[in-house]
């Protein structure tokens, strides 16, 4: 994450300077031949270089904008909020957004990590030292004492994230928690697609699909009665590309396996699964080095690795704007459990 | 095997070049009139389905037999159903039909585009005002065999209420009554009278009028007009519709001649000697920040400068008038900002400035300054099952303020067909009506035709919180207004 700076600028989002928010791998090449200007587009600027008439945000900008209002309505408007932090690049934006909402105070609400005991160990170190920067409270709910008091079961495929949601929901109830902010994007999946950004589950955590509160203008209604609780998604509107090209502008650290790096692997469901305590390989599964890196980062036991030489941000940036691939389509085996299965989840309290 | 693609050399170079802004735009649509799969060929032909996705698409195409002449699916001759594209949840799959507003996503080299697709058929009232509400532009599909219907008008009528930038009508399945030019021309005209009879295109000084009324030939199954102009249509000279979506400005760039700077206060940032530690690290002077007070919140209309008289709008009080003397942004600050973005000011003067009081221009450019009233005239746009009915007992958010509110009088329903208001003393859902309230605290209301932000509201049940209305503030009756083309 950037340190904050004091520096006097004049807003340079406001300028039509050239940005990166150009998305050229699903663009149509038969357009470029269009001039750029628009005869509406409000620009130009004096002698002085000031601008004579502020044009309009840029993409990435409006998105920043919107996210950073909706956390600060949600501070405003709960008692206990909360955020939920994995160390994923998602949250880890969720986060920084919340930094600058705040600036220059700190972020005034806790962090909640629902831990699989199935992590990473460099996300989780990547975790406690984020926390420990933004001097932060860290909640944690661990699906392994769940599974050691004999409240949850281990599932025969191991995969340990749809056990997620009955400690998620202790740590909600027992700290009272009224909003939880998580990092869900409606581009991720159907179901997230007609989400709404403030989003009511009830003394179950469930999501109601079908009784949905109408989402008008930039009001939000966070009322909810005693029990209920709401999941708020300040960047439901941005897309993978938007979050990777942020986490370029803004120069925000992610844990190092985002980006490519040597790692034992084998193969499993068509994904490159990583060589660790909790993803053992089966005796016909063969193990081999390969260059790779993590489009998303969940549990062990069911996150895949992609092939990619992509080391920098940059490099990512680039591969992800050419990439054909969703991103859960290549690297979740949750989400191909059912052309539902996300679906399900969400209706049993999931993120 | 997943691996990712090899980058094209050109995607790299352009990558840095453009300067794509954010423009949102919703469908509306009746029954069969094709709109899923001009959604999907959307999508599809402007590169956003990816391999995946496309790949379900085409077995569910082919286990259904699927034999239109749609895209074809990646190294197959396969054709696909471009509506499967935007297909939603299961119980929707399950029930055949569309639950709610879907929202999608795609860029092009000039654009990113946030598409609301709202379902035409069950509770069209309440899906179109949530998608539109959020709206640069809204795209209403026509089928070129029925023409304009009761629904069109429908649609339409819900537009000009909620003064929608542009409006898009795309006359569908043109090839399926042989790209004639005729039958276009003709639904062309009936679109253009509905236009002239509701007031859509009409330009107002200061108001936020429908700007454009643009009519389109499209075949969305065969990609007509859609994303480039066709061959088939020559008679057509105009735009294809990812070309209009393309240029037009949003709502935004349009408001921001208005020159009305609005910023309601969502709150103080005051950290009082508890900085951020990061911030801190980052060389932060703690001396200089010690009493930093500032207040936090998003310009909903116009812009701001360093050294402007603004009024901060406390309702039940005067208007204070002090000068801004910082917008900082996250550790930078900026000499001017602009809407949307979100900020935090300083103030000249100390004043005791909180969250629901609202920071206006002040002075000749920000023209007439909101006054506070407790007396709200209003349309209201019913969203619930419950209806509304005099003496009822509502909460008003509008704003970064919530306020209770007692319902007077229900003044009129309006007929979407005709546009005229009828006598009625209740709202049901979908309904669209004039009711007056008596609000329990003032309010710094505006008229909605002339601040979308500032005029806007919701009616929230006390009871069980949820949403019941959409609200768009009036003028007081005496003050003119022309009631038939007004909300």
């Amino acid at each position: 994450m950037s340190t904050f700076l004091t520096s006097v600028a004049v807003d340079p989002d406001a300028a039509p300077a050239p940005s990166r928010d150009g998305d050229a791998a699903s663009s149509i090449a038969s357009r470029s031949d269009r001039p750029d200007a628009t005869p509406w587009a409000a620009s130009g600027s004096t002698a002085d270089g000031r601008l004579s008439s502020p044009a309009r945000l840029s993409s990435l900008d409006t998105l920043e904008s919107e996210a950073i209002h909706i956390i600060r309505e949600v501070v405003a408007e709960f008692e206990k909020p909360a955020l939920l932090f994995s160390g994923g690049k998602d949250s880890v934006v969720m986060l920084h957004l919340a930094t600058k909402a705040f600036w220059p105070g700190k972020v005034p609400f806790p962090v909640l990590h629902v831990d699989t005991g199935h992590n990473f160990p460099e996300v989780i170190e990547f975790r406690d030292r984020t926390v420990e920067r933004l001097g932060l409270r860290l909640v944690v709910g661990s699906v392994q004492e769940f599974i050691d008091s004999g409240a949850l079961a281990e599932r025969a495929d191991g995969t340990r994230n749809p056990l997620q949601t009955v400690p998620l929901l202790d740590a909600i109830q027992r700290n009272k928690f009224d909003a939880v902010f998580g990092g869900g994007r409606r581009d991720e999946d159907k179901a997230r697609a007609k989400e709404r950004i403030l989003s009511l589950r009830d003394e179950f955590g469930q999501w109601d699909p079908r009784n949905q509160r109408p989402e008008l203008w930039n009001l939000y209604n966070g009322r909810h009665t005693v029990g209920q609780h709401v999941r708020a998604f300040p960047i439901s509107n941005w897309t993978e590309l938007d979050v990777w090209r942020y986490i370029e502008r803004e120069n925000i650290e992610l844990p190092g396996l985002y980006y490519a790096h040597q790692r034992e692997v084998f193969a499993r469901d068509g994904m490159w699964r990583a060589v660790g305590e909790a993803s053992q390989p089966r005796e016909d599964e063969q193990v081999i080095t390969k260059t790779v890196r993590y489009r998303t980062v969940g549990d062990m036991s069911c996150t895949g690795a992609v092939e990619s030489a992509a080391a920098t941000v940059r490099d990512v940036v680039i591969e992800v704007a050419a990439s054909t691939i969703t991103e859960r389509g290549a690297t979740r085996a949750d989400d191909r459990i059912s052309e539902a299965a996300m679906e399900d989840r969400k209706k049993d309290g999931y993120f | 095997m997943s691996t990712t693609a090899t980058v094209p050399e050109s995607a790299a170079a352009s990558l840095g070049l453009s300067s794509a802004s954010l423009f949102r735009f919703a469908t509306a649509g009746s029954v069969d009139d094709g709109k899923s799969t001009l959604v999907g060929r959307l999508l599809h032909d402007s590169k956003a389905i990816l391999s995946d996705q496309l790949d379900a698409v085409a077995r569910t195409s082919a286990d259904r037999g699927f034999g239109g002449s749609g895209a074809a699916a990646p190294g197959g001759t396969q054709r696909i159903d471009l509506a499967l594209l935007t297909d939603g949840l299961r119980a929707e799959r399950e029930q055949g039909i569309t639950i709610d507003v879907a929202y999608r996503y795609f860029a092009t080299d000039r654009r990113s585009f946030i598409l609301a697709d709202c379902p035409g058929h069950v509770q069209y009232t309440k899906n179109t005002v949530t998608g539109a509400s959020t709206a640069d532009a809204v795209v209403v599909l026509i089928d070129a065999r029925k023409g304009v219907l009761e629904q069109t008008r429908r649609h339409l009528s819900v537009l000009q209420l909620l003064r929608v930038a542009h409006v898009v009508v795309a006359v569908n399945k043109i090839d399926l009554v042989d790209f004639s030019e005729d039958v276009f021309r003709a639904i062309e005209a009936d679109v253009q009278q509905v236009g002239r009879e509701l007031g859509l295109g009409r330009q107002e000084s200061s108001a936020v009028g429908v700007a454009d009324l643009f009519v389109i030939p499209v075949s969305a199954l065969d990609g007509d007009n859609v994303v480039d102009r066709s061959d088939r249509t020559p008679w057509y000279q105009g735009p294809a519709l990812l070309e209009v979506l393309e240029t037009l400005p949003a709502a935004d760039e349009l408001e921001s001649h208005l020159e009305s700077f609005r910023f309601p206060v969502q709150l103080v940032i005051r950290p009082q000697g508890a900085l951020a530690p990061d911030a801190v690290a980052g060389g932060l002077d703690v001396e200089n920040y010690r009493d930093y007070r500032a207040y936090a919140g998003q310009i909903t209309e116009g812009s701001v400068k360093v050294g402007d008289k603004v009024n901060v709008l406390t309702p039940g009080q005067a208007p204070r008038t002090t000068t801004v003397t910082g917008i900082d942004f996250a550790g930078r600050e900026l000499t001017e900002a602009v809407a949307p973005r979100s900020v935090a000011l300083r103030l000249a003067d100390e004043f005791d400035v909180a969250r629901g009081d609202t920071i206006a221009a002040a002075g000749p450019a920000g023209g007439k300054i909101p006054e506070s009233t407790a007396d709200l005239y209003a349309a209201l746009c019913w969203l619930s099952p419950k209806p509304l009915r005099e003496g009822a007992k509502v909460l008003v958010k509008h704003g970064t303020r919530t306020v209770q509110a007692l319902v007077r009088n229900v003044t009129g329903k309006l007929d979407l067909a005709n546009f005229q208001l009828e006598p009625t003393t209740t709202l049901e859902l979908n309904d669209i009506g004039h009711a007056q309230l008596r609000l329990a605290a003032p309010l710094p209301l505006e008229n909605y035709l002339r601040h979308r932000r500032t005029g806007a509201f919701l009616v929230i049940d006390p009871q069980d919180g949820n949403t019941l209305a959409a609200g768009l503030v009036k003028d007081h009756p005496g003050d003119h207004e022309d009631e038939r083309y007004s909300i």
